[in-house]
This record gives structure tokens, C-alpha cells and sequence, in this order.
């Protein structure tokens, strides 16, 4: 059976939201992990500092900034879209949801290099 | 469609679940044609066999929606040159239910699961009350209205990938037909209704994909229907009145 048309935007944002919210639950123990290091072994905490420094590494944060900030805005609207009174402008706010985090990622990225 | 082109090439589902093939047939391209028009030519021209349904050929009935081209479809309403510009065409039962035979669907997990929806109308009065006025300009009767003119076509419980997911999710068509009889002043249902929805099936399995509102032939919105759902069955739960 040929795969069915899906090639709509509220589709595209459930997906974002599904990749997004998966990446964020791999990402976010290795995040804490490492915070946790400032108390128990900061000289590897400064290790991976200097490692962060690296341009690549750089473009890596600011795809999880993007993840975190898409996940977030999008998550609202979900939120918004079941407990809220209905609107009409879903695929408006998703496609804002993502505007406002690829701001939000892009500034962190060009503060950072 | 171009001029020269004189005949489409239509690929059709055959067989069961159990057992399916795919045939080929080349068909006689029409002004205003329709893809039931190509379905109907097969089965009276090429091959007799073939099993299809449908019944008013004017997008009332709801009975005959396949899969054209991967997309859920009304196929009385739906004209070659709008789906398949290039004549060629993949004509296949609706997704997310068993097939009878060939194009035939069948459709009794989707009025079963309808039924456990409690979509169904629960009567208030008897037939020896007077007539109740109904405002139709009522905020609520507006929402009922909404949803009034679902033809259970099925369309978006093909279309969701929620309902491809999970076997027992009630499905958009149901909810929707549950939240318009929720709206309904003359449903007495209300209770059965937020139980039966608010279940392991039941709306709180919906992602909001979107997709039963995108390709819902009579543009009704199920995700609308089904956000409003989840509202009122939250509502219900904080204020303790779930019995579950
Ligand atoms: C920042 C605030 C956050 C908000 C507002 C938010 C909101 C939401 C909402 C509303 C859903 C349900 C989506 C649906 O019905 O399909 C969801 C799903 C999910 N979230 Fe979040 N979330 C947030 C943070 C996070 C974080 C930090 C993680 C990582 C641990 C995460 C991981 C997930 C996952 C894995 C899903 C399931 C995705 C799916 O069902 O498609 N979320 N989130
Ligand atoms: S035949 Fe009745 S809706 Fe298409």
C-alpha cells in the first residue's frame, strides 16, 4: 500500500514535536550528568568545556536550543489547542512556533561564536 | 490532463487482507471524470469481479471513499484531473480497516468503535412530550452544529495515523459525532458520553496531526471536535464528577 499523503503542516509539527521531545530526553541526562561534575569532578566539567568550544560542537547547541525552543512553543500550542477555547490559526501558531525558536536558537548560536 | 491523452493507467488493489494483488487496467480518460466513473468502468468493461461500494454518486452517502493515489478520498466527488493530472492512478481500500474484497473496506470496527463512543443519540423526551425550541443561534447548538454534516465516510479514520498506531483509539468520525451530541440540548447522554470517551481508546490518545480536518471531504474539523473532548473530560475530572 502506497504510504498515505501526510505532506501537511500540522503533521510537520507533530513530527517536530515528536523528534524534538526524543532528542531532548536523550540530550538532557548527559546535561545534568555533566553539571553534575562542577561539584564532584570539575576538572573534567572544564574538559568538556574547553571540547565545547569547538566550532562543531558550537552548531550541535544550537540544534538542542532549537530542539528545546521548538518543543516548548510547540508544546504551548498544544497545550493551548486542548485547554483553551478553540482558534482556528493552528497551523499560524505552528509555523510561529518554529519562527520564534529558530530566532531564539540563532541568536544563542551567533552569542556564542 | 492533455488533450492526447486518451487513456488513464490504473493500478487496482485486489484480494483480501489475507491475500492481495495489484492489476492493471487502461481505461478510457473522459471530460469530468470522476475516480468512481474509472472504478465503475472497470467492473462493467474489463472486469466484473471487482467489488466496490457506493450508492448516491452526489458525496451524501459516505460509502464510497478508497485510498487514491495514498490519499483518502470521496471518489464520487473526486475528478481525475484534480488527483492525477498525469493519468495514472493507484486505487486501494481505505487504510486502517480490514478489506472485504478488492476496494471494499469493512467497515464494522468503525461503527463499532462509533457505538462506544456513545455516539449515539441518548432521547431526553418521549414522543408524547411537546416539541422543544431549539435557538440556533445558541453558542452551543453552533458547536453541535459544526458536526452535523459527517457522512461516515470514513475518510479521517483513514487519514490518522493515531488510528493506524492504536487498534482500540476510538478514531476521529466517532469523537467528533460524540462531542456534536454532547453540544445536542436534546442528548441526555452526557455522563456515558465523557466515560466513553475519556477511556484507554478514548480522545486523550489524539496528537492533533490534523490530519482527519485536512482531508475531511465535507472540511468538518474532528480535531476541533476532539480538543473540545478533552477539555470537557478534564473539566469533568477535576471536578471530581468522573466515576472511574
Ligand atoms: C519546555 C516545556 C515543555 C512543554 C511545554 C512540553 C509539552 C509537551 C506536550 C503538550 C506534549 C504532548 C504532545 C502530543 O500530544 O503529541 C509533549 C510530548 C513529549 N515531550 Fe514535551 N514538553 C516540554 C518539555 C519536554 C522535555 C524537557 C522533554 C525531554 C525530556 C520532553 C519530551 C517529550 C516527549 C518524548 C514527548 C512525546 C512526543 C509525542 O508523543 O509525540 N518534553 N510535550
Ligand atoms: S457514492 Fe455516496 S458519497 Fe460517494
Amino acid at each position: 500500500m502506497k504510504a498515505p499523503a501526510r505532506s501537511h503542516p500540522l503533521w510537520f509539527a507533530f513530527v517536530l514535536h515528536r523528534v524534538s521531545g526524543l532528542g531532548l530526553a536523550l540530550f538532557l541526562p548527559a546535561h545534568f550528568w555533566l553539571l553534575s561534575q562542577a561539584l564532584s569532578n570539575p576538572a573534567r566539567l572544564d574538559g568538556f568545556l574547553a571540547f565545547a568550544e569547538m566550532p562543531l560542537v558550537k552548531l550541535a547547541e544550537f540544534g538542542l536550543v532549537f530542539l528545546l525552543a521548538v518543543h516548548m512553543f510547540g508544546g504551548l500550542r498544544l497545550l493551548a489547542l486542548e485547554f483553551l477555547p478553540w482558534s482556528d490559526r493552528q497551523k499560524t501558531l505552528a509555523a510561529g512556533a518554529v519562527g520564534v525558536a529558530f530566532l531564539i536558537s540563532t541568536t544563542f548560536f551567533l552569542k556564542a561564536i | 490532463m492533455t488533450a492526447a491523452q486518451e487513456t488513464l493507467d490504473v493500478t487496482v488493489h485486489r484480494g483480501t487482507t489475507r491475500g492481495a494483488r495489484y492489476d492493471r487496467f487502461e481505461v478510457p480518460a473522459h471530460e469530468s471524470q470522476t475516480v468512481l466513473d474509472v472504478v465503475s468502468w472497470i467492473q462493467q468493461f474489463a472486469d466484473p469481479t471487482l467489488s466496490y461500494r457506493f450508492a448516491c454518486r452526489v458525496g451524501m452517502c459516505g460509502s464510497c471513499a478508497m485510498m487514491v493515489n495514498g490519499t483518502p478520498r470521496w471518489t464520487c466527488r473526486t475528478h481525475i484531473k484534480k488527483v492525477a493530472p498525469d493519468g495514472k492512478l493507484l486505487i486501494e481500500p481505505l487504510r486502517n480497516l480490514p478489506v472485504i474484497k478488492d476496494l471494499a473496506a469493512d467497515m464494522d470496527p468503525f461503527f463499532d468503535k462509533w457505538t462506544a463512543a456513545e455516539a449515539q443519540h441518548h432521547p431526553s423526551q418521549t414522543r408524547h412530550d411537546p416539541i422543544e425550541a431549539i435557538d440556533p443561534t445558541d453558542a452551543t447548538r453552533a458547536e453541535a452544529d459544526l458536526g452535523v454534516e459527517c457522512i461516515n465516510c470514513a475518510i479521517c479514520y483513514a487519514a490518522c495515523d493515531t488510528v493506524a498506531g492504536n487498534p482500540d483509539y476510538l478514531g476521529p468520525a466517532a469523537l467528533q459525532r460524540a462531542w456534536t451530541l454532547l453540544n445536542d440540548s436534546r442528548d441526555d447522554g452526557r455522563q456515558s458520553i465523557l466515560d466513553a470517551v475519556s477511556g484507554t481508546g478514548g480522545c486523550h490518545n489524539c496528537h492533533s496531526m490534523g490530519s482527519c480536518a485536512q482531508y475531511c471531504p465535507n472540511e468538518l474539523n474532528p480535531m476541533r471536535a476532539i480538543a473540545g473532548l478533552k477539555r470537557e473530560t478534564a473539566k469533568s475530572f477535576f471536578k471530581g464528577k468522573r466515576n472511574a
